[in-house]
C-alpha cells in the first residue's frame, strides 16, 4: 500500500451490491460526486445468485473515506461494505500487455517473462503479448521492465481481493463503520 | 385476476393509501390516465409538472403522508428535477410517477425521451426504471416503503408505455423485499444512559431541534424532555413549530438570520443535544469558530450526518422519536434520583435577558412604505392557525422570524435546496392535503413569478389558499447581498412594483386581487382577504425594497459577529472580500 504526503493512502473497498441496472453507476456516481478519483473498479458475480462484488481502490484521507463509505451504505442496492486493510487480504490483478520485442530484444524480454513467471499468450514478428497475474506491486515492476522495449498496448482488470481467514464478506460481522458509528446504534 | 400495467398501477396506489395525485397527463403516461378515470384517487391537474411536484411536496409537509406527482417522459420528467432536488435535500416523503418511450426504442433518441433515472439518480433516495409489468407492482411497494422509513425522500418510478400497457396477473406482495435497505431506527440504550450523563453535568445545555423532529412527528416528546428537564430550544428553519415560540424555553431560529438569543446560547453551550438537525453551514456560520465549547449529543436517523460536519461525544442513531423518549425516560429515572433537573438559573436568566435585549426588530413608520416585517406580523395576527408556505429569500426569513409557530407541520418552507417558486405550488398541495386548515403563502415577488401559474390549478381545482406577495420590487436577498458587500452596485435585482399588476393577475386567474399600498391599509386587505373562503386570494403588499434581514452573520463569518442591525454594517470595499455563499 502506497502513501504520499497528503496523508492520503489507497484503500481496498469491497462492495456487494444487487445486481440491478444502474447499481455500478450509482457507486461511481457517489465517488464523483464528492471529487474522488477512482483508481480501480472491478465488478463479477459472486457465488450468490443476484449478489455482485465490486472492488475499488481509491486514495482518499480516512474522513472522506467513512462519508463515502457512508453515502454508499444509504444505497438501495449495496448489501454490505468492507475495507480490506493491508495485510489482513490477498489482492490479485490481471493485465495483459503487448511489448516490442523484435531480434535480439526478444530473449531480453522472454527472460524477464520467465522471472516474473508471467505467460506469453501471442506472438508476432515484432511483438510479445504477455498475461501477468499478480499483486499489483509485481505487476508495477514488471511494467517498469517492460516499459524499456516499449509497450504497445495494456489493459489491466483492477484489483480484486479477498480477506484472509475463514470469514466471508457476509460473516464479517458489520459493514464497515466509521469511528464513533458503532456505538451509535 | 388480469389487469393492465396501468391499472395495476391504480390499484398499487390506493393499497398504498394515496388520495391525491399531482400531475399532467402526456404521450407516454396516456395509459396510466385511462384506469384513473375509474379510481378513488383524485387527480389534481396542475399547469406545470415542477408545480405538480412542489404541490406533491407541500402535500407531504402539511399531511405526514407520501406526496404523489406524475408527469410524462422527456420533459414531463425533467421538469419534476427542482422538485427532487428540493426532496432529497429536505428529506421530503414523495414518489414521482413517470411514463417513459417503449421498451424497444429505450436508448433510441426517441421523441420525448429523456433517460430520467439516470439524470435523477443523484437527487433522489432511489428510482426505478419498471422494464417489466410483472415488477410493477412490488416496485410501486417498494418506492413508497424507501420513500417514507428511514430518512424519508424522494422516490422516482420510471414506467415504459409498453409496461403499462402489458397485461399482468394482479398480485399485492405483503412483503417488501429490500436487503441492502435495513434503516435503524432504535436508539441504542446505553448510548441513551451516556448521553444522559452528558445532560446531568452540564451548565448550559442546548436542545438544537432540527426537521426530523417535525418527519418523526416527535413534537410533543420534544416538549416533556424541554420542559422536565429545563432544557432551552432552538428550532432551525426546518423545525419551525416544533416547539411553541411563546414557551419560556424557546430562543426561536439560530443561523444565518438567527435571533441573538438562539445564535449566541449555540456559541456560548456547553452542550448541543441535536435532534435531527445536521449542522448545515447556514446553522453553524464558519465551522471552526462554532459552539467552541459544546460537547455534542448527535441524534439522527442517517449514520452518515453524524460527524459529517461536526464531531459528536455521544453519537445516537435512530428515530428521533424512539430516542427522545428514551432520552426523556432515562433523564426523567435520573433527576428524580438526585431531586430534580440541576440548577441552571443562571443559564437561564441569561437567554432570558437576551432574548429581552435583542429581540428581533423593525420600524413601521406610519406614513412610511409598509415593512415586510409589519405586513407578516399583522398577517399572524389574524390568521394564527394557518398553515404558512413560503419561497426563498427575504420573506422567507421574515416569516420564519415573525410568525410565532405553536404546532408542527404549520410552517413548509425549502430549506436546504432554496427553490425559489416553491411557496404557490407547495401551499397548493397543502391546501389539498389539509382543507379543514386555512393555508397563507408568504411570496416574494420574484419567486412568485416562478410558478404563479397553479394559480389557475387552485381556481379549476377549487383548492383556496391566500398568497401574501411581498413585493419590494426587486430580488431583496441578492439585493441586500449588493447593498452590504459590493459597494451597493445592483447588478439585475430590480423587477419593478407594478409590473405585473399582481392583483389584476389573481383576477385572471380567477382568485381575489388585493393590495395594500400603505401600513393603514395593511388590517383592512387582511380581513377582507380572510372573508373569501371559496377561491384563492392573492394580496400584492407594497413594501419598503429597502428593508433588510436581520440580525445577519455573513456567509463564511463567525457566528460571535451577528450583526444585529444596519447600523452595526461595515461595508466591504472590495468585492472580492465578500463572503461566499
Amino acid at each position: 500500500m502506497s502513501a504520499n504526503g497528503n496523508g492520503k493512502r489507497l484503500h481496498t473497498i469491497s462492495v456487494l451490491v444487487e445486481d440491478k441496472p444502474g447499481v455500478l453507476t450509482r457507486v461511481a456516481g457517489l465517488f464523483a460526486a464528492r471529487g474522488f478519483n477512482i483508481d480501480s473498479l472491478a465488478v463479477g458475480p459472486t457465488a450468490e445468485p443476484g449478489l455482485s462484488r465490486m472492488t475499488i481502490v481509491v486514495q482518499v484521507d480516512r474522513k472522506p473515506l467513512e462519508q463515502v463509505v457512508k453515502q454508499l451504505n444509504k444505497l438501495i442496492n449495496v448489501i454490505k461494505i468492507v475495507e480490506l486493510e493491508p495485510g489482513e487480504a490477498v489482492e490479485r490483478e490481471l493485465m495483459l500487455v503487448k511489448v516490442r520485442a523484435e531480434g535480439e530484444t526478444r530473449a531480453r524480454v522472454l527472460e524477464i517473462c520467465d522471472v516474473f513467471r508471467v505467460r506469453v499468450l501471442d506472438v508476432t514478428h515484432k511483438t510479445l503479448t504477455i498475461e501477468g497475474t499478480g499483486t499489483p506491486e509485481k505487476l508495477q515492476a514488471l511494467l517498469e521492465l517492460l516499459r524499456d522495449f516499449g509497450i504497445v498496448e495494456l489493459a489491466r482488470t483492477g484489483r480484486i481481493a479477498l480477506a484472509r481467514g475463514d470469514a466471508g464478506i457476509r460473516d464479517r460481522g458489520r459493514r464497515l463503520k466509521a469511528v464513533g458509528e458503532r456505538e451509535a446504534e | 385476476m388480469k389487469v393492465t400495467g396501468a391499472q395495476a398501477l391504480f390499484m398499487a396506489l390506493e393499497r398504498e393509501g394515496v388520495e391525491i395525485v399531482f400531475g399532467i397527463p402526456g404521450g407516454a403516461i396516456l395509459p396510466a390516465y385511462d384506469p384513473l378515470i375509474d379510481s378513488k384517487i383524485r387527480h389534481v391537474l396542475c399547469r406545470h409538472e415542477q408545480g405538480a411536484g412542489h404541490a406533491a411536496e407541500g402535500y407531504a409537509w402539511a399531511t405526514g403522508k407520501v406526496g404523489v406527482a406524475m408527469a410524462t417522459s422527456g420533459p414531463g420528467g425533467c421538469n419534476l428535477v427542482t422538485p427532487l432536488a428540493d426532496a432529497k435535500m429536505d428529506s421530503v416523503p414523495i414518489v414521482a410517477i413517470t411514463g417513459q418511450v417503449p421498451t424497444p426504442v429505450v436508448g433510441n433518441d426517441a421523441f420525448q425521451e429523456a433517460d430520467i433515472t439516470g439524470i435523477t439518480m443523484p437527487i433522489t433516495k432511489h428510482n426505478f426504471l419498471v422494464k417489466d409489468a410483472n415488477e410493477l407492482v412490488e416496485t410501486i411497494r417498494a418506492a413508497f416503503h424507501i420513500a417514507r422509513t428511514g430518512r424519508p425522500g424522494p422516490v422516482l418510478v420510471d414506467i415504459p408505455k409498453d409496461v403499462q400497457l402489458q397485461e399482468i396477473t394482479w398480485r399485492w406482495p405483503e412483503e417488501v423485499d429490500l436487503p441492502g435497505y435495513k434503516p435503524t431506527t432504535k436508539g441504542n440504550l446505553k448510548q441513551v444512559r451516556e448521553a444522559v450523563k452528558l445532560i446531568l453535568a452540564s451548565e448550559r445545555p442546548v436542545l438544537y431541534v432540527g426537521g426530523g423532529v417535525i418527519k418523526a412527528d416527535a413534537a410533543k416528546e420534544l416538549y416533556r424532555l424541554a420542559v422536565d428537564g429545563r432544557l432551552p430550544v432552538v428550532t432551525t428553519l426546518m423545525a419551525r413549530g416544533a416547539f411553541p415560540d411563546d414557551h419560556e424555553l424557546a430562543l426561536g431560529m439560530p443561523g444565518m438570520h438567527g435571533c441573538y438569543a438562539a445564535v449566541t446560547a449555540m456559541q456560548k453551550a456547553d452542550l448541543l443535544i441535536a435532534l435531527g438537525a445536521r449542522f448545515d453551514d447556514r446553522v453553524t456560520g464558519q465551522l471552526s469558530t462554532f459552539a467552541p465549547e459544546a460537547k455534542v449529543i448527535h441524534v439522527d436517523i442517517d449514520p452518515a450526518e453524524i460527524g459529517k460536519n461536526r464531531a459528536a461525544d455521544v453519537p445516537i442513531v435512530g428515530d428521533a422519536k424512539d430516542v427522545i423518549v428514551k432520552l426523556h425516560a432515562e433523564l426523567k429515572r435520573r433527576q428524580e434520583e438526585i431531586g430534580g433537573p440541576p440548577d441552571r438559573s443562571a443559564w437561564l436568566a441569561t437567554l432570558e435577558r437576551w432574548k429581552r435585549e435583542h429581540p428581533l426588530r423593525y420600524e413601521q413608520p406610519s406614513d412610511g412604505p409598509i415593512k415586510p416585517q409589519f405586513a407578516i406580523q399583522r398577517l399572524y395576527e389574524h390568521a394564527k392557525d394557518a398553515i404558512v408556505v413560503s419561497g426563498v429569500g427575504q420573506h422567507q426569513m421574515w416569516a420564519s422570524q415573525f410568525w410565532r409557530f405553536s404546532e408542527p407541520r404549520t410552517w413548509i418552507n425549502s430549506g436546504g435546496l432554496g427553490t425559489m417558486g416553491f411557496a404557490i405550488p407547495a401551499a397548493l398541495g397543502a391546501a389539498a392535503g389539509r382543507p379543514d386548515k386555512r393555508v397563507i403563502a408568504i411570496d416574494g415577488d420574484g419567486c412568485f413569478q416562478m410558478t404563479a401559474q397553479e394559480l389557475a390549478t387552485s381556481t379549476t381545482e377549487r383548492i383556496p389558499f391566500i398568497t401574501a406577495v411581498i413585493n419590494n420590487a426587486h430580488l431583496g436577498m441578492v439585493r441586500q447581498w449588493q447593498e452590504l458587500f459590493y459597494e451597493e452596485r445592483y447588478s439585475q435585482v430590480y423587477l419593478s412594483h407594478e409590473v405585473p399588476d399582481y392583483a389584476k393577475l389573481a383576477e385572471a386567474y380567477g382568485c381575489v386581487g388585493l393590495r395594500a399600498e400603505h401600513p393603514e391599509d395593511v388590517d383592512a386587505v387582511i380581513e377582507k382577504a380572510l372573508s373569501v373562503t371559496d377561491r384563492s386570494v392573492v394580496i400584492d403588499f407594497r413594501c419598503d425594497p429597502r428593508e433588510m434581514v436581520f440580525p445577519m452573520v455573513p456567509a463564511g463569518a463567525s457566528n460571535d459577529d451577528i450583526i444585529l442591525g444596519p447600523e452595526q454594517i461595515k461595508p466591504t470595499k472590495d468585492p472580492s472580500e465578500a463572503p461566499v455563499a
